[in-house]
């Protein structure tokens, strides 16, 4: 099963050192990790979404990321009412002839298309990672030349911020 | 006051109370070797990085403090990796302070870099790069926190040698501010109140003690705790001298090498208490099937602990010192008798394993020399268990956890999680630095001490009254020892036969040493070494190559089903 771990660390060097090397020494498997700056300096925000047998084993991988010094706080936000988001630029081959029918199936999954050139373009959708799945399946008939995708992000519903959580 | 970043660390050192450091001088470091002169503070020169750390690790189990080692940039910090690691295992508060290359030079691959902190990151509590001088003191000051509060363990500080040479405004920070480290005392009194319940109805349970109970100090209130219930208890090996060897409660070790009665007790108990301990797959066995009928507690001050190795049915996360005494109070107010009333034909059984299968027992060789148990044994006549032990790993390590009498805990300190050989000698130096007025005792084979055996020259320049006991079989006595049962007695390099005279090398290095051959020496020979002599002693003594430790459960097999052997 999927779960996805907010962890609130400090901004400090080599965090993120520390947490991955944590995760793959007591081989957790992981389907994604993105972090980034918060709306306190000092704070990094790291959304890790994780695959586990059981809620044992869930446990232990909050329990043993707890320990890092610099890990602040850990929220499991699937606990939580909360809302994903996963942003992806995929780039496809399309030509004068099969360029409208490209422009049609970007508009059905609401993407947006922000470089043209004469061969390929460039697709950004934002949006759950089924759907970009679904997109990205969707767009091997015109031919994908590459795909880079963020990793899933999350946020409680609601009022409160994770720290207060 | 200004002064060097160097400088500054010899002065926090001091405000942390550190009375001995252990090191190796290089580069990077010498500003600071330089501060340690002129700032006095005492130093030990081991003749290898390794050696330093080890020794650190000693003299924190001894003393209780935090051990400090200096190593240099680059190599210094790698030899330094194995103590650190076994530190790690073991819970053991250690700051290494390591040099490292002038910022500018960081990440060039520059002569003697090594990224320590990289390399040490998952295999300490915490580690530091110190690039930027203003950042020294306060640094430090969390090092020293992190290392010995909470569940303690190694912090690496490594300090960029401009670090050293900066002019900084001293100032010791009086406050930590650590937002994700807040080291857990009292936890939820609720489940010390489900655990007493538990343990009234309980009619054949067993407490389970590791080196938590060493390192929180409660082996008084676990003392207690098996006085007041009756309740038998088996150690780990890091829990040994937590229950004196001839309290009738105490059933000696549990798990590979452990007791017939400690196995056969956790396969068949109703209740199973594990205090301070991580159920390592050394004392589990066949994991699936430790326990498995019993209602398992866990006490633990680490709740990273609960639920890794074996699945437990209540939980106790806090400090020992918090939880213990309240667990005492509330048995105490609960009618302790009925505890003692609801086990007595459970210690009936426990009795009748103790008498079926004791140690010690007589093991069957076919080759000459002085069999090990009686080794420990007479040393154990001797000192009464009033010394402090010391081992290093493999066969020796087993049969002295397994003969050694213990009367005190902080009296047994072997390389338990990591298995490290060569930690032996320079670990039983640091400790005796630490406790000078005890009798400090090396147990080592002839294979370990030749891993570290370069700090017999430490030993014996600093005028170490250390007692080191080489049980010498000509062979890695463990690995002999698998490879006689598991690999068909197909003894591939691990023998040590050689043209190495062990008497002769602790001579070479200045420390008295003498050979025992035969079993009616061993008595007079051991008193001359413990008792006569008063510098430091090496004896070598020459026991056979087939005795094997026993009781042994296979790996991967249940605790139940050991390997005996014994008196045929």
């Amino acid at each position: 099963m999927n779960r996805t771990l907010a962890v609130l660390t400090e901004n400090k060097p080599g965090v993120l050192t520390h947490i991955a090397g944590l995760i793959s020494r007591r081989s957790f498997n992981i389907e994604s990790i993105a972090a980034s700056y918060t709306e306190e300096p000092d704070m990094t925000r790291i959304t890790i979404d994780v695959t586990v047998e059981d809620d044992v084993q869930l446990e232990q991988i909050i329990n043993q990321l707890s320990k890092l010094i610099y890990v602040i706080k850990i929220v499991n936000l699937t606990d939580e009412d909360s809302i994903t988001r996963e942003l992806a630029l995929i780039k496809v081959v399309a030509d004068k002839h099969n360029r409208s029918e490209l422009r049609n199936v970007v508009e059905i999954f609401r993407a947006k298309i922000i470089d043209v050139n004469r061969e390929t373009v460039v697709i950004e959708l934002t949006g759950h990672e089924r759907k970009i799945d679904a997109f990205c399946e969707v767009l091997r008939d015109f031919g994908i030349i590459e795909i880079v995708r963020t990793g899933k992000i999350a946020l409680s519903r609601g009022p409160l911020a994770a720290k207060d959580m | 006051m200004k002064m060097l970043g160097s400088e500054a660390i010899i002065e926090c050192l001091k405000r942390e109370g550190v009375d001995l450091i252990f090191g190796y001088p290089g580069g990077a470091v010498l500003t600071l070797y330089d501060a340690i002169h002129k700032l006095q503070l005492p130093h030990i020169l081991t003749r290898h990085e390794q050696g330093a750390v080890h020794a650190a690790d000693g003299y924190a189990r001894a003393t209780g403090k935090t051990g400090v080692c200096f190593a240099t940039s680059g190599p210094g910090g790698t030899n330094l990796v194995t103590g650190i690691a076994n530190a790690y295992m073991d819970s053991v508060p250690i700051v290494a302070i390591t040099g490292q290359v002038s910022v500018d030079l960081i990440g060039k691959d520059s002569f003697q870099e090594a990224d320590i902190c990289g390399i040490t990151t998952p295999i300490t509590k915490h580690n530091y790069l110190v690039k930027k001088p203003e950042e020294l003191t306060r640094v430090l000051k969390e090092a020293f926190y992190i290392a010995s509060t909470g569940r303690p363990g190694p912090v690496v500080v490594d300090v960029s040698k401009d670090v050293f040479n900066a002019v900084i405004d001293f100032e010791y920070p009086e406050e930590i501010s650590l937002r994700g480290y807040s080291p857990v005392f009292a936890g939820e009194e609720e489940s010390i109140d489900q655990l007493v319940e538990v343990m009234k109805k309980a009619k054949k349970p067993l407490i389970f003690v590791g080196g938590g109970v060493v390192l929180s100090d409660t082996s008084n209130e676990l003392r207690k705790l098996t006085e007041l219930t009756g309740f038998p208890v088996t150690t780990s090996i890091m829990g040994l001298g937590t229950i004196p060897s001839d309290d009738p409660n105490c059933l000696g070790m549990l798990g590979m090498h452990g007791t017939y009665v400690a196995n056969m007790g956790a396969v068949d108990c109703d209740f199973l208490l594990g205090i301070g301990v991580r159920f390592d797959d050394r004392v589990t066995g066949l994991v699936k099937k430790f326990a498995s009928n019993a209602y398992i507690a866990h006490m633990d001050i680490d709740k990273a602990e609960v639920n890794k190795n074996v699945l437990v049915d209540l939980k106790v996360v806090g400090d020992l010192k918090w939880s213990l005494p309240l667990l005492l109070d509330k048995i105490e107010k609960s009618n302790p008798e009925k505890y003692r009333e609801n086990v007595k034909e459970w210690m009936t059984q426990i009795k009748e394993w103790q008498q079926e299968v004791p140690l010690p027992q007589t093991y069957p060789t076919t080759d000459e020399g002085i069999l090990p148990e009686k080794i420990i044994t007479e040393v154990s006549n001797i000192t009464g268990g009033d010394a402090t032990l010391v081992t290093d790993v493999g066969q020796h390590q087993m049969w002295a956890a397994q003969y050694s009498k213990f009367i005190k805990p902080r009296s047994f300190f072997t390389s338990g999680g990591l298995g490290a050989m060569g930690y032996g000698l320079p670990a039983a130096m640091g400790a005796k630095f630490g406790i000078p007025q005890e009798q400090v005792i090396l147990f080592t084979g002839d294979g370990s001490i030749m891993m570290n055996c370069q700090e017999l020259s430490t030993i014996a320049d600093n005028d170490l009254p250390l007692k080191i006991i080489v049980l010498n079989n000509e062979v890695l006595g463990m690995v002999h020892q698998w490879q006689r049962m598991f690999y068909g007695g197909r003894y591939i390099h691990s023998t040590t036969k050689g043209k190495t005279d062990l008497v002769k090398l602790a001579e070479a290095m200045g420390v008295t040493a003498f050979r025992i051959e035969k079993e009616e020496e061993l008595v007079a020979g051991l008193r001359k070494a413990l008792i006569e002599i008063k510098g430091p002693v090496l004896v070598d003594i020459v026991i056979p190559q087939t005795a094997n430790v026993l009781p042994m459960v296979p790996p991967g097999s249940r605790l139940d089903q050991m390997i005996l052997g014994g008196k045929d």
